[in-house]
């Protein structure tokens, strides 16, 4: 432990100036390929399908958030057996872990809905029962791959975070008659999501990215509402690349958001 | 209870870690106002002993009464001993402020909000009135303007204070110090005895394992030499280190010197 005045190893060299010859150069570069692209290419499309972009976005958005809420409150008792057992059921966590990691999240999703969505439909009780209405569509298969695959990897991290928690922080909470349930929820649980804040933040960037595979079993997502475009215009490039730019920003801003609740809590050299 | 009522008492304790007997037989009585120093070379189970106080390690046999109340004990059965009644234990822990030698700050909280932690969350203590007696021993340990840090950015002698204010919030019975500065730079222990030192001389009840035998001479009423196991030799301070009776003491005394 050092005091706080001693500066760190590691001294970033100064910022530079943003106008500096080989940024001016790279800047104009970039400038042109705005340029050419939005006027050599075609654009007129873009306001026909507006409406449709934005509820298409809204919907990839709500895939992401929900799958991930619900996948995360799975992966925190999944990572949480494997650490504390009993023995059986960390075994059980680790082997779903170890199943759907080790399969395509495609295959997952394929399996789920042209397997079990058809298995389903043979049997007059669910078709009858209050679920079927929502059991026909496809967003309920969609969500469900998504959610356990965010499950299933978190899991593992949440594992990591778990058993990365120093004892000594455990056993202090111990010594001061702290109970189990009080331990978890004021210490251990928001300590391992502090420390696995940066690698959730990863996680549910490929987690986004995971969203447009639930356009093949045709959930309306922004991924879905591209190809629409596609086809319907016979464009290629134009809207693949408002698509790319689309993931571009909602990454940007994801990362950014994590990024301000990681600061929440300062820590030094981890 | 009168005030000179027996906090702690230690009955015959044994701890085993699988082959090897840690603890072979220790009594102990800590009355109201005693400051205890127990030392011993590395390896005499002392830090063994303070832990099985308040049953962060679970003793193989014997009996540990925290102000008048026995902790219930049972088998596990395999010749060892498991807690008969987790609440009573909990209920007791809150009355032992520990100290560690790894400060065990909670890193994810300010100073300030380790320090409420356990009278806001165990004890239900408001909220307002917790931090009221937080922010008064941070003043006291010198940390008042550090209380909205967090404990990494913190020098070790202060999440050692700052680890003292935390075991003090709880307005302990007796306070545990496990080698409070054994995991201090050489320079940042002053501060941490002179805290500790305070608390002596207000006549807080403490037990505390140490390394520091000036410091050990100076503050305890009464000190305890563990060696192997058990107890070697007791006595106050002036007779422990002016004029030691075993060859062992007599040995650790001078290779400390």
């Amino acid at each position: 432990m050092s005091e706080v005045q001693v500066p760190s190893a590691y001294v970033a060299p100064k910022g530079r100036s943003l106008f500096e010859p080989h940024r001016i150069f790279l800047m104009l570069v970039f400038a042109v390929l705005i340029f050419c692209v939005a006027w050599f290419m075609r654009w007129d499309w873009l306001p026909r399908y507006q409406d449709r972009l934005i509820y298409g976005v809204g919907q990839t958005l709500l895939m992401l958030f929900s799958t991930a809420i619900v996948g995360f409150l799975f992966a925190v008792p999944l990572g949480l057996v494997q650490v504390t057992g009993p023995k059986p059921l960390a075994l059980l966590a680790r082997g779903f872990c170890t199943l759907i990691r080790g399969t395509p999240l495609l295959l997952q999703l394929w399996l789920l809905y042209y397997g079990l969505g058809s298995v389903f439909a043979q049997f007059p009780e669910i078709r009858s029962s209050f679920l079927w209405p929502y059991l026909r569509q496809a967003w309920p298969y969609g969500f469900t791959a998504l959610m356990i695959s965010f499950a299933a990897y978190e899991g593992e991290v949440m594992r990591g975070a778990f058993a990365g928690v120093p004892r000594g922080e455990l056993e202090a909470a111990r010594a001061f008659g702290m109970g189990r349930f009080t331990l978890f929820r004021r210490i251990w649980l928001p300590r391992a999501i502090h420390r696995a804040l940066p690698t959730l933040t990863g996680e549910t960037v490929l987690q986004l990215k995971s969203t447009p595979l639930v356009a093949t079993v045709t959930v309306v997502d922004v991924y879905a509402i591209i190809s629409r475009v596609r086809q319907e215009t016979y464009l290629t490039y134009e809207p693949l690349l408002l698509l790319a730019l689309i993931y571009l920003c909602l990454t940007g801003i994801l990362v950014y958001a994590f990024r301000l609740l990681e600061n929440r809590i300062p820590t030094r050299g981890v | 209870m009168a005030e000179t009522a027996q906090a702690i008492e230690v009955r015959d304790l044994h701890k085993r870690f699988g082959p090897l007997e840690v603890l072979k037989g220790v009594s102990l009585t800590a009355r109201q106002g005693d400051v205890i120093a127990l030392i011993g070379g590395s390896g005499s189970g002392k830090s063994t002993f303070l832990r099985c106080i308040n049953m962060l390690e679970l003793p193989t046999a014997g009996k540990v009464t925290i102000h008048g109340e026995t902790i219930e004990m049972k088998s596990d059965g395999h010749g060892g001993l498991m807690p008969a009644n987790r609440r009573q234990i909990q209920r007791l822990r809150t009355k032992l402020g520990m100290v560690f030698q790894s400060f065990n700050l909670w890193q994810h909280m300010t100073v300030l909000q380790n320090v409420i932690e356990v009278p806001v969350h165990v004890l239900g203590q408001p909220r307002d009135k917790a931090v009221e007696v937080a922010e008064a021993l941070l003043r006291r340990v010198g940390l008042y303007e550090k209380r909205d840090a967090y404990p990494s950015f913190l020098s070790g002698g202060q999440q050692q204070r700052a680890a003292i204010a935390r075991a003090l919030a709880i307005q302990p019975l007796v306070m545990l110090f496990d080698e409070p500065t054994s995991a201090l730079d050489p320079e940042l222990v002053g501060e941490v005895l002179s805290v500790i030192g305070d608390l002596a001389q207000e006549k807080r009840t403490m037990i505390l394992v140490t390394h520091e035998m000036k410091f050990a001479r100076q503050v305890a009423s009464h000190v305890v030499y563990l060696h192997g196991g058990v107890i070697e030799e007791q006595g106050p301070p002036e007779a422990i280190f002016e004029n030691p009776q075993s060859e062992r003491l007599k040995k650790f005394i001078s290779s400390i010197h």
